[in-house]
């Protein structure tokens, strides 16, 4: 690994709205604990307006941690990030939305309260609440459940409904971090269609944690690959492929390329992880 | 709906209930009991008759509710926003999470005169007495409740740019109410039990009062009057109370 980070990563397309500049981040179990882990080291890239980025590495190579260092719930132990210029040193719900990899819509709250409860969390008028939650329910289908419990709904539904929301959000910046995880293939490929289409339309700046080589080949326009722990950048792919995009992009030759790609950029790294007790976290 | 398993378990409660009152009526009717420790039920029923025509016990069932509501609502007040304040760190957690169940352990009727002398022989000292221990199932039950909140919801809230209150009022409380319930239901019970006691203990008003009053002048059959009122009022408390639970589970299903 002699090239630098920074070179790696290159440059988004167009202005960049997040900038992440050699970001590093140490754990200590203890004060003064001398067995620190290093969860990433020296990482650096941008993301572009209207740029759907991947983030694809071995389990524990701190693509989550990065994330929330990114929308400001974590302070980095070195290095910042800053968004539309300005150093992030916190959550920023007007530029900022989160989307999770377990649905977190609140249970105790019914699927209409549920956006009324984030857009308040938000600041936005209480006059809009209801017009934007219907315009989003309505843009992924789910009009019909807007009185239900999310527990009265199955795992794909809740998701979906999830994603909504966080679109409804209205950031710039949608940070999702294995959103489709509990998911199974199918309702994950699916849901990837619909993410690509409704994301084609907003022009949001994406930055997408995930595990699958075949969701990330399918949504992205660049693919940031991490090595195993600690969590450097790799190689960055880039996806030359219009938004949205059809199942059809699946069957290409040049999709199959791709995942092989990226397969062989992360199966080394996963095999040293295995050997390595310290990622077994 | 009630099932047939459901039906059975309220024919047997009932049952219980009757047969208590079927061995009263037996044992008294009979004479193997001394009729001035045990009187016969239909003597207490008597009594029960007259003292629902009396004003005097109105005024006394007043004062008892009064101070059962006061030293309820403060325990449920105090003992939710110290949970809140103890729970906003790990560190504090772990450290007054076991010194307030240690403190709950010890009995406090040991005190109930260090509060009749703080806050007087009138309703004051139960209330303060009363509301002192029902704090501390409210306080454990909600620590145990906010710290089983699933961080996802309060990262979730966080990122959405909540603020504290709003955290409190929209993510950790309604989180953590089916384990803050429980507390709430104990406390009830304690809150209800400590100021009755504390009224027969030591008072000058209330229901407490009457029931030591009665054994006092051993009026026996009068005393267990009260208690068969008391014994009615804690039953429907506490099921006017599952009721509201269970509407609440419904609800948040």
């Amino acid at each position: 690994m002699t090239a630098s980070p920074a070179q790696l990563a290159g440059t988004a397309a167009g202005a960049p709205v997040v900038r992440v500049e050699q970001v590093s981040q140490t754990y200590r179990s203890g004060a003064g604990d001398a067995r620190a882990v290093t969860a990433i080291e020296q990482v650096s890239f941008e993301v572009g307006r209207n740029e759907f980025v991947s983030l694809l590495g071995p389990s524990g190579c701190g693509k989550s941690t990065l994330l929330n260092i990114i929308g400001g719930l974590i302070r980095p132990s070195a290095g910042r990030v800053t968004v539309a210029g300005k150093p992030v040193s916190g959550p920023l719900p007007q530029d900022i939305a989160f989307i999770f990899q377990e649905s977190t819509l609140f249970p105790w709250y019914t699927v209409t309260e549920n956006f009324h409860v984030a857009l308040k969390f938000q600041r936005v008028p209480r006059g809009e609440w209801d017009a934007r939650t219907r315009h989003a329910l309505d843009s992924v289908g789910m009009a019909a459940f807007a009185a239900h419990y999310p527990g009265q709904l199955s795992v794909g539904m809740r998701q979906r409904i999830n994603l909504a929301r966080g679109i409804c959000l209205g950031t710039e910046i949608l940070l999702m971090d294995e959103p489709f995880a509990a998911l199974d293939e199918q309702t994950r490929m699916v849901l990837g269609e619909d993410l690509s289409v409704l994301l084609a339309k907003t022009g949001k700046a994406i930055i997408f944690v995930t595990h699958s080589l075949a969701e990330a080949v399918f949504l992205s326009d660049r693919i940031i690959v991490f090595s195993g722990r600690p969590g450097r950048v790799k190689r960055v792919i880039t996806v030359d492929e219009p938004h949205p995009r059809s199942p059809d992009f699946m069957v290409q030759p040049r999709f199959n390329e791709l995942r092989n790609e990226v397969y062989g950029l992360l199966r080394d790294e996963i095999r040293q992880t295995l050997m390595d007790p310290g990622g077994a976290s | 709906m009630i099932g047939p398993s459901k039906l059975a378990g309220r024919l047997i409660q009932i049952g219980a209930v009757v047969a208590a009152l079927a061995i009263w009526y037996l044992a008294t009717r009979h004479q193997v009991t001394k009729s001035l420790f045990f009187p016969p039920l239909a003597q207490v029923w008597q009594e029960l008759v007259r003292l629902a025509q009396a004003p005097d016990s109105y005024s006394a069932i007043q004062v008892t509710l009064l101070t059962i509501a006061k030293a309820y609502g403060i325990a449920v007040l105090l003992g939710i926003f110290t949970a809140y304040l103890v729970t906003r760190s790990r560190w504090a957690t772990q450290v007054f999470e076991p010194l307030l169940s240690n403190m709950f352990a010890v009995p406090l009727t040991l005190f109930l005169p260090v509060f009749i002398l703080f806050f007087g022989i009138g309703a004051n000292s139960k209330v303060a007495y009363g509301a002192a221990y029902g704090f501390f199932p409210v306080a454990l039950s909600t620590i145990a409740g906010f710290s089983a909140v699933d961080s996802h919801y309060i990262k979730a809230a966080r990122s959405m740019g909540a603020n504290g209150w709003e955290m409190f009022r929209h993510v950790l409380l309604p989180a953590a109410m089916p384990i803050v319930f429980s507390g709430l239901r104990v406390a009830l019970v304690i809150c209800f039990t400590s100021v009755l006691g504390g009224e027969t203990i030591s008072s000058i008003a209330g229901v407490g009062r009457k029931i030591a009053l009665s054994a006092e002048l051993l009026e026996t059959a009068r005393m267990y009057a009260w208690i068969l009122f008391v014994v009615v009022l804690m039953a429907s408390m506490n099921g006017l109370l599952s009721r509201l639970e269970a509407h609440r589970q419904e609800a948040a299903r």
